[in-house]
């Protein structure tokens, strides 16, 4: 594998609905296993980036790429084999709220990597077992908390094994210890197998523990207006974002 | 004692605003015209002064008061002193002074009609694109079920058929059960003037089988499933559930449409089989208990005058619209926006959209069966 060329690399990429520009001239690279955090005020477009880096959504300008591979300028098997690699965590988990958890981790298996009912069943309570939720395999989404559909989410984006993981904000609307809980699972699922994490995030404390580079999307420019790690940007030329990552104390 | 409020000049440069009793919500909220009568006669560079002597209560009525009266002071380049205020409300003006007022701009909207008529023809080309788009992905999906390389849970058939079948048995039953008895009441009150009563038979037999209890079976389910197929669905997307699916590497339509497809388009035959039965029964019932014919004639007549074709048409219809109803719910459930109400427009727009293509594709079925001479 080449370790020089950037894993992931958004460039130039405009984002608009319709006639209405969300952000434009966005361009970033990752690297490799690092934790990159996508941060912003509230309404800037960092889950709109989200989406368009896992190719929900097409860009009206731009390109991501892959290892060098185009994820929109291409047909749609190869689309398809590249987001072979990369699992998601939704803000709100989506997990498929007929099935059970298990049949949620296990239905991905099943389906992309052809493996028969139990040996799905299997890695989907190894997966489920890996982020604390052994003994809820039967459980329903509706029947457990909010944080434990967030590491059931998170169990079914590790499914597959994949090379990168998107969080769309991983903390929203948990207390401050599951919180916690979920950022130690990042890390150890990063320190353990070396997967590149895409973090979307306003939550200072994780941006601060987990992020080793990071950009800044700005509501009112529609641009990105900083890059780098985290605590170099807080001494960055921005006032908005050395507010930012002050918490307004400056 | 109510709020009271004195504005009153004190010099060439103050406007003095004196307010005295309760000021509260519940004893409601003086205008701030006064205020602007004042500072529109008084000359540039006036203070405006708030004096609060005699106020005895006050919560957000006294800050709004002072927060409008303080716009109307700002509009016109006029300072203000509210340095009297009860500390309190100092301190909610502060805060609601805190963050400049923004404008944000609206995008330009043309109102003209020339303007208003192209964009719903734009619109309406676009979702015709999108439906075709849509109606494509199916067919494919289909395509792919008839090779046996489909994917979907066989469970979510099962609960499909469920939903759209035995689910729906007691709503067709009552529905056909009272058109069968509306149709031989409506045909007697005719039929009689002729002496030809016995013919009720023939009309609500033939009636049912072939147009009626399909039509209204299609209705009932563009109601009943087509709305619950969208709402479900339309939750779905507002929960990013069907944003999963394609993350990984699922196809929603082949997950979430073609069991429903295949579940309505099954079910649909039999519930109308099952609402012909009942369409007919409806009708023995006016039949006897009006035109005194005996049950035993009048089942006669309607097993003589029904032809086997009548009954095919029938139901061969009723698949094409169980396959119009689930697409159409599917369709809007699929394509909803992402907020509570979105849902609740994708599951009127499926009904409505429903039940206007079921008369449409009846309507086909009409003119085409004619032409064939059937």
């Amino acid at each position: 594998m080449d370790q020089a060329r950037p894993h992931v690399e958004v460039r130039d990429l405009t984002m608009a609905f319709g006639s209405r520009v969300v952000q434009q001239g966005i361009r970033f690279q990752i690297r490799r296993g690092e934790v990159f955090v996508i941060m912003g005020d509230s309404g800037c477009g960092k889950s709109t980036l989200m989406r368009h880096m896992i190719g929900l959504n097409r860009p009206a300008e731009g390109e991501v790429l892959y290892d060098g591979e185009p994820l929109f300028a291409t047909d749609a098997d190869s689309r398809e084999r590249l987001m072979d690699r990369f699992g998601v965590l939704y803000q709100n988990a989506a997990l498929w709220s007929s099935m059970t958890l298990e049949e949620n981790v296990s239905l991905p298996l099943a389906e992309r990597k052809h493996l028969g009912p139990s040996e799905a069943r299997d890695v989907a309570r190894l997966k489920l077992a890996l982020v604390g939720l052994a003994g809820f395999e039967s459980h329903y989404p509706a029947e457990i908390s909010g944080g434990m559909r967030k590491r059931a989410g998170l169990a079914r984006a590790m499914a597959l094994d994949p090379e990168i993981l998107y969080f769309d904000e991983p903390s929203a609307g948990l207390d401050p210890l599951s919180s916690r809980r979920l950022d130690d699972l990042i890390l150890e699922l990063r320190e353990s197998s070396g997967t590149t994490i895409v973090l979307v995030t306003h939550e200072l404390p994780s941006i601060f523990e987990l992020g080793d580079n990071a950009v800044f999307l700005d509501a009112e420019r529609k641009t990105m207006i900083a890059q780098g790690r985290p605590e170099e940007l807080k001494l960055s030329d921005e006032p908005k974002v050395r507010a930012f990552l002050e918490r307004g104390r400056l | 004692m109510s709020a009271r409020l004195e504005v009153a000049r004190d010099g060439p440069d103050a406007v003095r605003v004196r307010l005295s009793g309760r000021w509260t919500l519940a004893d409601g909220l003086p205008s701030a015209e006064s205020v602007e009568r004042e500072l529109v006669a008084a000359p540039p560079g006036v203070r405006l002064v708030f004096e609060p002597k005699g106020l005895e209560r006050w919560d957000s009525a006294l800050v709004s008061f002072v927060f409008s009266a303080t716009r109307l002071a700002a509009a016109r380049g006029a300072a203000v002193d509210t340095s009297a205020l009860p500390e309190g409300a100092r301190r909610l003006l502060q805060l609601s002074q805190a963050v400049p007022a923004r404008v944000l701009p609206h995008p330009p909207k043309d109102d003209a009609l020339t303007a208003r008529v192209g964009d719903v023809a734009l619109r309406a080309w676009h979702t015709a694109f999108d439906a075709l788009d849509f109606l494509g992905e199916t067919l494919l999906a289909l395509g792919s079920l008839l090779r046996g390389r489909a994917r979907f849970r066989r469970v979510d058939l099962m609960h499909a058929l469920e939903s759209a079948g035995v689910g729906a048995l007691g709503i067709v039953a009552l529905i056909n059960l009272l058109i069968g008895a509306v149709l031989a009441f409506v045909g007697a009150v005719q039929l009689q003037q002729f002496g030809a009563s016995i013919y009720v038979a023939n009309l609500v037999a033939i009636g049912i089988t072939r147009e009626l209890g399909a039509l209204m079976t299609g209705i009932v389910m563009a109601g009943r499933t087509g709305a619950s197929f969208a709402a479900v669905l339309g939750t779905m997307t507002v929960n990013e559930e069907v944003d999963a699916f394609r993350t990984m590497g699922l196809k929603p339509v082949e997950f979430l449409v073609l069991p429903r497809v295949l579940a309505t388009s099954l079910m649909l035959p039999a519930l109308v089989a099952y609402a012909d039965l009942l369409g007919v029964l409806g009708g023995t019932f006016v039949g006897v208990a009006l035109l005194d014919l005996g049950a035993v004639e009048y089942l006669r007549t309607t097993q003589s005058s029904l032809e086997l074709r009548h009954v095919v048409i029938g139901l061969v219809k009723s698949v094409a619209f169980g396959v119009v109803v689930a697409l159409t719910g599917c369709y809007y459930g699929l394509r909803c926006g992402r907020s509570a109400a979105a849902v609740g427009n994708a599951a009127t727009r499926a009904v409505v959209m429903g039940i206007v293509l079921v008369v449409v594709v009846d309507a086909v079925f009409t003119v085409l069966l004619h032409l064939l001479h059937l």
